[in-house]
């Protein structure tokens, strides 16, 4: 399989998404990172607080068609399974035990969908809910592979995949870009000019672990995969100066 | 037992969540004399109980809440970002990989296990879940009961003093840390997973079976 553990180029293509102005840009995105991943497919989906549905992927549309007329909505297991949650979830761990849902798995099979799958659920501001997921055609234990090892990437991927399309609801106003506070920005300081994360804690007379919690937080609201990247966009956009 | 129930599954379990709402109230506001809400039919609720979060719940064997823990992402709303921030050194935790742990409550004579059980449980999630840490709300007397099971938050700051002083503190989980909690807990991981698989359904173990 074409899997990659860590995927080189993914700072890029945060970049990338970073940078989108549309929904066509936001596909485009998807599709480098399902390239990326080396997985067969990579969905965003979104629904609304008022219902509206949109998003982005590259499932082949006559499947995406076929779902709709089937109203394959009301018996998808990722669905219900999904819906008001907010853990990641292996396709295998749903309840596939009714007859309709086996026939909607073979059916999904059938049109290339896969039959392994991993969807992450995202709970945004006023009842806004979307599924990011993933899928391909690989074994079990292939799988649970690739899933352990890349989880919270995926994870903090979907999330900003949703921070993203939030941006372009209609009538949004803009998020301000979310502030560090002194505190992050003392700590992403220090990493920064080189400390290591043992050096920087005691800078701050704080505990490892209270760093890495700080550092991981300051990671999220700068869109980032890891701590260089991170550290990067803070100089990036001014955020710290060294 | 220990059962993982979503707000919205609460009503599938009425015994277990009503005692739950009862034992927090016993706990928070008679023992702790938090200054915490309890409405007409004795339970203590808030608006975090409105967020839909994940409850960790020790089930006794007739059915009714021994202990139970409640879990929420740091994207949503938290207790620990609008009310706690100046425990955390002003510092908004926000990121789907931490989640936020509130309302640790034991009910009047749990057995020792209990709070062990929850936390075994808390390792579970983290592990399956990609959860890297959580942020914490707890009263201080928890502290001693933590460290006795063997899992001592980090404790960032505390609010008050005597019965009515919180702490926000964090947990993270290593392997080591979850076979001692286990021990503390009396339960083998075997056990643990399988009430874990009960509530999140099982996957194949890897290498048992090889999909088409």
């Amino acid at each position: 399989m074409g899997f990659l553990g860590n995927a080189p180029h993914l700072d890029g293509l945060l970049e990338r998404l970073e940078c989108a102005e549309g929904l066509e840009d936001l596909q485009i995105a998807i599709e480098d990172l399902r390239d990326s991943y080396g997985v067969d497919h990579m969905v965003y989906h979104w629904v609304s607080s008022s219902g509206e549905q949109y998003g982005c992927g590259t499932y082949p549309l006559d499947w995406i068609n076929r779902y709709v007329e089937k109203g394959y909505l009301r018996i998808d297991p990722v669905v219900s399974g999904c819906y008001q949650r907010f853990h990641p979830v292996d396709w295998k761990r749903l309840d596939w035990s009714s007859k309709a849902a086996r026939a909607f798995l073979q059916d999904a099979i059938g049109h290339g969908v896969g039959n392994q799958g991993f969807s992450i659920p995202i709970r945004g501001p006023n009842g806004q809910f979307a599924l990011f997921t993933l899928s391909t055609t690989c074994s079990d234990a292939e799988w649970e592979e690739f899933t352990e090892t890349n989880r919270r990437d995926l994870i903090l991927l979907a999330h900003y995949f949703n921070q993203k399309a939030l941006e372009f609801e209609p009538g949004r106003a803009p998020d301000p870009a979310q502030p560090l506070s002194p505190r992050e920005i003392e700590a992403m300081t220090l990493l920064a000019i080189g400390y290591n994360r043992a050096q920087a804690a005691d800078t701050l007379s704080i505990s490892e672990h209270t760093l890495r919690v700080y550092v991981e937080s300051a990671r999220f609201k700068l869109g980032a995969l890891n701590t260089t990247h991170a550290v990067a966009r803070a100089l990036s956009r001014g955020l710290i100066v060294v | 037992m220990i059962r993982y129930i979503y707000g919205n599954d609460l009503h599938k379990f009425p015994q277990l969540a009503r005692s739950m709402f009862r034992d927090r109230a016993d706990q928070f506001r008679t023992r702790l004399g938090w200054a915490v809400e309890v409405d007409v039919n004795g339970y203590e609720r808030d608006a975090y109980d409105g967020e839909n979060p994940l409850y960790v719940i020790w089930e006794e064997e007739d059915g009714r809440h021994g202990g139970s823990m409640r879990l929420l992402p740091t994207t949503g709303r938290t207790m620990v970002n609008e009310h706690f921030s100046h425990l955390t050194d002003g510092v908004e935790i926000r990121s789907p990989l931490i989640w936020e742990c509130t309302r640790f409550c034991l009910s009047r004579g749990a057995r020792p296990g209990v709070a062990a059980a929850l936390m075994l449980a808390g390792g579970e999630v983290m592990q399956h879940f990609g959860v890297a840490h959580y942020v914490g709300v707890f009263d201080a007397r928890m502290v001693r009961i933590y460290r006795r099971i063997g899992a001592c938050p980090e404790v960032l700051g505390s609010d008050g003093t005597g019965r009515a002083q919180v702490s926000v503190g964090l947990w993270e989980f290593s392997a080591e840390a979850q076979s001692r909690v286990a021990r503390a807990a009396g339960i083998t991981p075997e056990m643990s997973r399988r009430w874990f698989e009960r509530a999140f359904g099982a996957v194949p173990r890897p290498g048992a079976t090889q999909a088409a």
